[in-house]
């Protein structure tokens, strides 16, 4: 077949760096792990929900915990010093990943929506007032959608949201009309967790910028799996999460520009982020520890310096092309089918997911029976409920690729659903 | 191929596709509404008691949601003709998986039994023992 003749990377060279694909499933799923009730191969295509771990990220951490394990920044030991150097170093590997200027601008946090939630606490909340907007996306995260949401109650801010047309895309002409000199934020989301529309984060921050309002990219969906550069695109704030990036879950990523950051207050007050105490009053370390309270994911950030550096030896733009090359052939095996309704842009115009209903079959049965031929999707809002609403579904199944998925894991998918909708013909 | 899962063997699917008791009542002692919010699951059901109040007479119910939670809801209709209100109080999810007579897997549970809740909630409302703002079946 010619799908398989264009992967741009060995496929089957990445897969053996992830023993998890190797295993089977359809036993027990209240005992953790494979048994010998497990009968049917793994075909893994939830990615955009988290992606697997390979051989030298998990080498990475359990060295960590092997030979070095210690607190940072807090000791002159020897092992205490060794993990603080491996832990400020992974913010300069993120920093040269996406375009940073340096470690200040690279906040580690728990994911990418406490990166969403920093800015919102502490800037949105000293900054925001009732004369002011938030623009969002109708195709938001409620990451960010409840998170501006619930500011906007507290400040009084409104908050208005971008409109998706009926392709799937924003109506950047309405984008154009709400982003105003009222205006004080615009978060968007990069590649629609739903859609997999890929927004265009650029003319959005430029709008932004016209009218003097900052600008917030969610790029949980995008850093993942294709060229992202902070000053290429031109926005202020970005947020993503290692988890969905071959790194481990517990680290995420709040890229913010230098002096913005500076001048904000912390979000969370202790631990590391002190320099100076006295019964009065407190002074904060510099950028990034300033909004790193508390002993940090020291595993997890030195984790996702190894995922980055796995992820760049195979190299982003291939592993842009290879999900490319795999929504487009989903998008279009599925289409062929029939009865099924895919939502969001055309195949060659998508990030690497699917997200469809079958007609007559609920999306969690539909989930349940593809789960029975190993087939592991998502199936529910995906935290976009106000979009699923838009569409007038409920819910729907989204399947998600990356490095190692392959055409015959589409035609497993394909073939299941095939069965789902037969059953319930 | 084509056996699917075992949770879809042919009762469940025949339940779904025909349900029993669809529809609404003329006369219900009581009506009410529960819906399982994170699958969109919605199930209406109306009760006609006998004239002491304690047996169940008549039931019907309409709904709109996944095949487990249709047809459990289904199955439960056709049950619920005849039992006491005592009964319908004492049924728990084992009762349920029991009626449906396939394994639910962990994660469909709380479909399969949103049925028997709307139920049993809307008898104690009936009876005054349960705040009506308070019956939210999950989350």
């Amino acid at each position: 077949m010619g799908v398989q003749e264009q992967y741009p990377f060995d496929v089957a060279a990445i897969r053996d760096d992830f023993p998890i694909l190797e295993r089977s499933v359809g036993g027990d799923p209240t005992a953790a792990g494979q048994d010998e009730t497990d009968d049917i191969d793994l075909v893994y295509l939830d990615n955009a929900a988290t992606s697997h771990t390979p051989e030298p990220v998990v080498e990475a951490i359990t060295d960590y915990y092997r030979s070095y394990n210690s607190n940072v920044h807090r000791g002159i030991h020897q092992l205490s010093q060794e993990a603080s150097v491996a832990y400020e170093e992974a913010h300069d590997v993120v920093a040269d990943f996406i375009g940073a200027a340096g470690r200040e601008e690279v906040i580690f946090t728990k994911n990418t929506t406490e990166a969403m939630n920093l800015v919102a606490y502490a800037w949105g909340l000293a900054e925001l007032g009732p004369d002011d907007n938030v623009v969002l996306t109708e195709m938001e995260h409620h990451a960010s959608l409840v998170t501006w949401q619930q500011i906007g109650k507290k400040t009084g801010a409104s908050v208005r949201y971008i409109e998706v047309t009926d392709e799937g895309t924003l109506d950047m002409d309405d984008a154009a009309a709400k982003i105003d000199d009222d205006t004080a934020m615009v978060s968007a989301v990069h590649v629609s967790n739903t859609l997999a529309t890929v927004n265009p984060i650029r003319e959005l921050a430029a709008l932004a910028d016209d009218h003097g309002a900052l600008s917030f990219a969610d790029a949980a969906q995008s850093v993942p799996n294709r060229p992202v550069d902070v000053d290429d695109l031109g926005v202020d704030f970005l947020a993503f999460s290692g988890h969905k990036m071959c790194g481990p879950t517990g680290i995420g990523v709040l890229y913010g520009r230098e002096a913005l950051l500076d001048s904000m207050e912390p979000y969370l007050y202790g631990g590391e982020m002190i320099r100076r105490v006295t019964f009065e009053d407190s002074t904060w370390e510099d950028l990034p520890w300033k909004f790193e309270a508390g002993t940090p994911s020291i595993a997890q950030g030195i984790g996702l310096a190894a995922a980055i550096e796995y992820v760049e030896d195979i190299g982003i733009e291939r592993i842009e092309e290879h999900e490319r090359l795999l929504a487009e052939y989903a998008h279009d095996r599925l289409t062929d089918l029939g009865g099924v309704e895919i939502y969001g842009p055309p195949g060659d115009e998508r990030g690497g997911l699917v997200a469809f209903n079958v007609d007559g079959v609920h999306a969690h049965d539909l989930s349940s029976i593809l789960n029975d031929y190993g087939v592991a999707v998502r199936a529910g809002d995906h935290c976009t409920q106000p979009l699923h609403d838009k569409l007038g579904v409920a819910a729907s199944v989204r399947a998600s690729f990356y490095i190692y998925n392959t055409v015959e894991e589409v035609d497993a998918l394909v073939d299941a659903v095939r069965e789902a909708r037969d059953l319930f013909a | 191929m084509g056996l699917g899962s075992d949770m879809y063997r042919q009762q469940i699917l025949d339940h779904y596709k025909n349900p029993r008791n669809y529809g609404e009542l003329e006369d219900p002692d009581f009506t009410h509404v529960g819906e399982n919010p994170s699958c969109g699951d919605t199930i209406k059901l109306e009760v006609e008691l006998d004239d002491e109040g304690e047996t169940i007479e008549t039931v019907s119910f309409t709904g709109d949601g996944c095949a487990i939670s249709m047809a459990s809801a289904s199955m439960l209709s056709d049950q619920l003709h005849g039992m006491t209100v005592e009964e319908l109080d004492s049924l728990d999810t084992d009762d349920i998986t029991e009626m449906l007579g396939v394994d639910i897997s962990p994660m469909r549970i709380k479909c399969a039994v949103l049925g028997r809740q709307v139920a049993q909630d809307g008898a104690k409302i009936h009876r005054g023992e349960l705040d009506p703002d308070a019956t939210r079946t999950q989350e």
